[in-house]
């Protein structure tokens, strides 16, 4: 509604300069025809809309609760990315509906994945910020044969769980298995790995292991935390006493990173000679800022850091920094922002079509240039593959500390793909 | 394996930040009779406050401190006239329920100020990286600032309560309430300054605790547990307690996640389950 169709103004104006009266009534006729002329293009294009009823998305995502940022980013990612191409996702309009977990709630989000199918009539679900949520509707997407582009959750078995569910965020196995490699590369040869104590660490613990293990390495002890743990020392000591070449630590994102840094740096690791190797997580966009003079130097791999040097995200990061100032961008609402460009993409592909099994045929195999770099969506697994990057953690001119990237690995899955 | 000496020291300093921020829990607890789940948003508003002097206003770090203590105080103060006054008469279903509503009050209000993310807390550079003791023994340097001032507030403390007049009166008000009154101690405004202080003793562990664990908005929630199994394990109302029951969980922790890694996150518990099982009432009763 906002592409302007004419431009009438312009006939209308020129009444003001003149003054003949029976002139002026004339002019008038002609305005007010140029007028009615624009009024019924306007009109025209609103039954070209009304023709095709407006697109009806189910959001479902946090917005209440210590993670009440997950949804605000996707939210903003969303509305940016329809900010920038019209508000039409394939030539038709969006109507959103939202539904907010407040966190991880797997009834929760399998009671509104059915509520927003049977009585809102979504045509897709999108979202989905926690692994247990994801897990949870899988049963209720199969049932009803609706798609649902995963925004998010990121255990590597979420696409398994339902032919309806195609994933564009990443896996904590896909961005920690590169790491091992990489780490093998450098002539890195003993590593410790210090991961929280549930399942993703798990997944992390173990991809990082079988990459550097295969490359020639020897994880020679593993560490697992509790995920409440407030006081780092007694892990890192340890980790100094035992002394190997290198540290490879997954939390997730949150005050577990940088405290862990924290104790890094007090410490002395790097003084020590041992090498710091994380994931993204250890350095999301939310948290960084926090972790100080500690985080510099971290070597971490991930799918997207927000100083990613390609046109497209600069076109994110400054139309997001417009929309929303300080309030920095992080890889939930560039996710968001891709989920609207995958799917205006599939749908252009299927001619509008939004039932399940065509628009699954259309995810399958998609590929679009997304603000991280290039992306794909599995053929058969339905999992996001996409460049990971190793990056390094600097200070800007402007004082921030961001990631920079300076070695990559192309087309990645996950490992247990 | 350099181990113990440095384990002992890590673990006492712990225990130290523990005490700090648990010792408010346990007076109001023992003399108020008030099972305060809200406790940690005054470590928080502490924590928050020292972030705001220090990093946002250029403060130094030993200046914003005890400042962000006695703004947490005065805070402590007028709830505890406004709010916490209507509890001490209520049952403990009632208290519970009011105070874990207000943690998630001071959650949404701290989140909605703040944001959801971490706070930067930055040591000055006298307080960073380590010192050694003797050769061999090397601290961290601000580990060791801790373990002094731990030390002294405890002391001041201890001295607080049981040689001053002032002390031997919150402790008459907390044997008997009504009796206190009677012979002419004004309960409401020693128990509105006992709160208070209890608050800004948070406060100050809050701001002390931040550059080791890190504040965000859930941190009241997130290190309750903590507060509470000190407060249980010493016996409400004893600082002597609280202070012997922090430095058991400190130090075991410690030691627990350096020696024994694979069960190290769990053996806290077990301590706390084995330790109520043998003194129920505390490891230092209240008489």
């Amino acid at each position: 509604m906002t592409t302007p169709r004419s431009n009438p103004p312009a006939p209308l104006n020129l009444t003001v300069a003149v003054h003949d009266p029976a002139r002026r009534r004339a002019l008038k006729l002609v305005g007010a025809g140029a007028l009615g002329a624009a009024l019924s293009q306007v009109a025209g294009g609103i039954a070209f809309a009304a023709d095709a009823e407006p697109l009806k998305i189910g959001l479902i995502v946090t917005y209440s609760g210590p993670y009440a940022d997950y949804g605000k980013q996707m939210d903003n990612g969303i509305a940016l990315w329809l900010k920038q191409n019209g508000e039409r996702v394939a030539g038709r309009a969006v109507e959103i509906v939202r539904r907010d977990t407040a966190g991880p709630a797997p009834d929760l989000a399998a009671r509104f994945a059915r509520e927003l199918i049977t009585r809102d009539k979504v045509q897709v679900i999108i979202g989905l910020d926690f692994s247990p949520n994801a897990m949870a509707i899988a049963p209720v997407l199969s049932q009803a044969k609706v798609p649902c582009i995963i925004l998010n959750a990121s255990a590597s078995d979420i696409p398994k769980k339902s032919d309806y569910i195609a994933r564009i965020s990443f896996t904590v196995g896909q961005v920690s298995a590169p790491m091992g490699t990489w780490a093998g590369r450098q002539g890195i040869r003993t590593a410790m790995t210090v991961v929280a104590d549930y399942s993703s660490g798990a997944d992390a613990e173990t991809a990082f292991k079988t990459t550097f293990e295969a490359g020639g390495g020897k994880v020679v002890d593993s560490l697992r935390v509790p995920m409440n743990n407030p006081d780092f020392s007694a892990y890192v000591q340890r980790i100094k006493d035992t002394r190997p070449e290198a540290v490879f630590f997954f939390f997730p994102s949150g005050d577990l990173p940088n405290n862990f840094l924290k104790a890094a740096k007090e410490r002395g690791l790097a003084e020590a000679g041992i090498r710091l190797l994380a994931t993204g997580e250890a350095m999301d966009d939310s948290y960084m800022q926090a972790a100080g003079d500690a985080g510099l130097g971290l070597i971490t791999t991930h799918h997207y850091s927000t100083a990613h040097e390609s046109d497209l995200n600069r076109k994110f990061i400054a139309g997001y920094a417009a929309d929303n100032g300080d309030y920095a961008p992080n890889y939930m609402a560039m996710t968001a922002y891709d989920g609207m460009a995958v799917l205006d993409k599939a749908l252009t592909a299927t001619g509008g079509k939004t039932d399940g099994a065509t628009l699954m045929g259309a995810l399958k195999g998609l590929s679009i240039e997304s603000p991280r770099g290039p992306i794909e969506i599995g053929d058969k697994t339905r999992d996001i593959i996409q460049t990971v990057y190793v990056r390094r953690t600097e200070r800007l001119e402007n004082g921030k500390l961001a990631c920079i990237e300076f070695d990559k690995f192309e087309k990645v899955q996950d490992p247990r793909a | 394996m350099s181990g113990l000496p440095i384990v002992l020291f890590d673990g006492t300093v712990y225990g130290m930040l523990l005490f700090l921020m648990s010792v408010g829990l346990s007076v109001t607890l023992g003399l108020m009779g008030v099972v305060n789940l809200a406790h940690g948003s005054f470590a928080a508003i502490g924590g928050f406050a020292s972030v705001v002097l220090v990093h946002r206003l250029g403060m130094p770090f030993l200046l914003g401190v005890p400042l962000a203590a006695l703004i947490t105080a005065a805070i402590g103060g007028v709830l505890e006239a406004v709010l916490f006054r209507r509890l001490y008469r209520r049952g403990p279903l009632d208290q519970v329920l009011f105070t874990i509503g207000m943690v998630y009050v001071w959650i949404a209000v701290s989140t909605r100020i703040w944001g959801a993310g971490q706070q930067p807390a930055d040591l000055p550079a006298f307080l960073q990286g380590q010192i050694a003791l003797w050769p061999g023994a090397e601290v961290g340097a601000y580990r060791l600032f801790l373990l002094i001032l731990g030390g002294v507030l405890a002391a001041g403390i201890f001295f607080g309560l049981e040689r001053t007049r002032f002390g031997a009166r919150v402790r008459a008000a907390q044997s008997d309430r009504d009796m206190a009154g009677g012979v002419g101690i004004n309960v409401d405004r020693l128990f509105l300054l006992s709160f208070a202080i209890g608050a800004g003793l948070a406060g100050a562990g809050g701001a002390l605790a931040i550059p080791v664990i890190g504040l965000d908005p859930s941190f009241p929630l997130k290190y309750l547990a903590f507060f509470l199994i000190v407060v249980s394990l010493g016996g409400p109302g004893t600082v002597t307690g609280s202070l012997v029951a922090a430095l058991i969980v400190g130090i075991v922790d410690v030691a627990g996640k350096y020696y024994l890694p694979g069960a190290g996150g769990f053996l806290i518990y077990a301590l706390v389950v084995a330790m109520l099982i043998w003194r129920p009432q505390g490891l230092v009763a209240r008489t």
